[in-house]
């Protein structure tokens, strides 16, 4: 069934735009007025001004390594490699000497380097870790001058990560 | 050699001094800190801060003249961006693309900076200094010669347009000439109740007559200096002055392709209209041309409505010279006045949809600019 929208009406104020027109002059001269008056504060001046101390815990920065007291966490088992999409992480695993005191891991990495041109940020690789191994962290400036130097290797990583108390599980349990 | 003696080198050496001056020390600056005020206006209106950020690096200059100085910076609070600006037009590669036309492509751009500029000869910006008129050229026919030049501004955008050889671009130069036709008629229109009023068209005799009888659009201005019968004709005609004023204020809005008229460069429809083909310092002039052209027109209107460099209380440059620079003050800060006002509703309102540009322009504005003429013809019959 054909259905005709009623028009509004609009009355003679609203037909010459003018008072309309001034109404909007009047919003945008009260803006510049308030921020002339330094009442409006929304831009943060990003050198001088950061936001790092209200990051929120879930915030997503660059992935780290960490350790516990006295042993890397990874086992190099590869996972955060094969899950990471833009296949940033490349893992070197190096089997543990006999003699070590945790040689029942067998497997730790000899080199961890994540390319982080390539690296998204997406969360996966802590996702999948099943050692909480790897984390991200709050860093968020990564910069370089030279694309080798923004390829994270095993010692950078592990220092932005540092040590990391709390429980991992399933070690607990083993313990 | 008679000839050479006879010719009057007085005036051709002040008239040297004048244009160099005003457009080397006041209009070329002025356009590139209307730019500047343009980006920290919009930015204070939108909640932010804009540029705020360019001061003399004091580490670069010292390397340039040979000192050591400290990693620190002169605070100018960002008053240095349009140095920078410059340096990165001039810097930009100029391209110019295979599929355009050469010659008006170069052509183009002198197009839309020259006519801006050139506009400002007859435009009295002071009253005298040392004795001397403060205006370039006092002709005679002084809005006609305005109005005539400023309508070349249009070509340099329309040949900008034809010339990139590319759809967007020439759209932009399309539009652009046809809102030129249907402003340029109210324009015209608008100011003939002016010349009605005060029977002349030299720009300096205008001004003359608004410090005798108050300004136009506020006659209250000549309150203690004029008789009760003169300021009662002034009061009568007020409201068709401000009716004048009004479409002359919008038609230089659409003429200087200022929003909520800049249907030419739309930049959510066409790109950015007919300079899409354009960079570097080419772009640039299309850029500045319409700044200056801004700057013409708020003298335009300035002189027509607002008294020129008149201001009550102040006396003209006969009492001194430091008068004479207080005049060319007021007159640019009124100029000032009125950038802000283009900038501010640029920043208010949306840009017009074509067919409600050629309604407002042929439908209201004609037709009020029109019965303004004579309603205030009326008046003057009237009352004289």
């Amino acid at each position: 069934m054909a259905y005709t929208v009623p028009r509004p009406k609009l009355t003679f104020a609203e037909k010459i735009y003018l008072p309309s027109i001034v109404a909007g002059l009047m919003i945008t001269i009260k803006h510049f007025k308030r921020m002339l008056q330094g009442k409006t504060h929304v831009v943060m001046q990003y050198p001088e001004e950061k936001w790092d101390k209200s990051l929120p815990a879930y915030y997503r920065g660059a992935p780290t390594l960490v350790k516990d007291h006295d042993r890397e966490r990874c086992v190099a088992c590869q996972l955060c490699e094969f899950i990471c999409p833009p296949r940033a992480i490349t893992i070197k695993p190096g089997e543990l000497p006999a003699q070590s005191k945790f040689a029942k891991v067998e497997k730790y990495p000899k080199e961890f380097e994540i390319d982080m041109i390539r690296c998204i940020y997406c969360g996966l690789c802590e996702e999948v870790c099943p050692e909480q191994a790897i984390f991200l962290r709050k860093d968020y400036a990564i910069v370089g001058t030279s694309r080798a130097e923004m390829v994270h290797d095993k010692a950078k990583l592990y220092e932005m990560g540092g040590v990391m108390e709390g429980l991992v599980p399933k070690w607990n349990e083993k313990k | 050699m008679d000839t050479i003696l006879s010719l009057d080198w007085f005036l051709i050496l002040t008239s040297l001094a004048k244009t160099l001056g005003i457009i080397f020390l006041i209009v070329l600056p002025m356009v590139s800190y209307t730019v500047y005020a343009e980006r920290r206006v919009s930015a204070l209106i939108q909640d932010r801060l804009g540029p705020n950020r360019v001061d003399i690096p004091l580490s670069v200059l010292g390397s340039l003249l040979g000192f050591k100085w400290k990693d620190r910076s002169i605070f100018l609070g960002g008053l240095g961006q349009p140095v920078a600006d410059a340096v990165k037009f001039i810097l930009k590669e100029d391209l110019t693309p295979a599929h355009v036309n050469k010659f008006y492509y170069w052509l183009a751009p002198c197009l839309a900076m020259v006519p801006a500029i050139l506009t400002l000869a007859v435009i009295p910006f002071g009253s005298t200094l040392f004795g001397v008129p403060m205006v370039i050229a006092n002709v005679n026919i002084g809005v006609l010669f305005v109005f005539a030049i400023a309508s070349l501004g249009v070509y340099g955008i329309v040949l900008a347009g034809y010339a990139s050889n590319s759809k967007y671009p020439f759209l932009g130069g399309v539009r652009s000439s046809s809102q030129m036709i249907s402003y340029e008629l109210a324009l015209g229109l608008s100011v003939i109740p002016i010349f009605l009023v005060i029977g002349k068209l030299n720009l300096s005799d205008i001004i003359q007559y608004q410090i005798k009888h108050g300004w136009l659009l506020f006659p209250f201005t000549a309150l203690f200096h004029s008789t009760k019968s003169e300021l009662f004709h002034q009061l009568v005609l007020w409201p068709w002055m401000f009716i004048s004023f009004v479409v002359f204020t919008i038609s230089i809005f659409a003429e200087t392709n200022r929003l909520p008229f800049d249907l030419p460069e739309a930049e959510t429809e066409l790109v950015s209209g007919y300079h899409t083909e354009y960079s570097s310092m080419k772009f640039a002039l299309f850029f500045l041309g319409e700044y200056a052209a801004m700057i013409t027109g708020s003298s335009l209107i300035v002189v027509l409505f607002l008294g020129g460099w008149h201001f009550p209380g102040i006396p003209d440059g006969s009492a001194g010279w430091v008068w004479g620079l207080v005049n060319i003050a007021v007159f640019f800060g009124k100029v000032a006045a009125l950038l802000f006002v283009f900038i501010w509703v640029r920043w208010t309102l949306p840009r017009f949809r074509y067919d409600q540009l050629m309604h407002l322009g042929w439908i209201f504005f004609f037709e009020i600019a029109l019965v303004n003429i004579f309603v205030t013809a009326g008046i003057l019959a009237f009352f004289a």
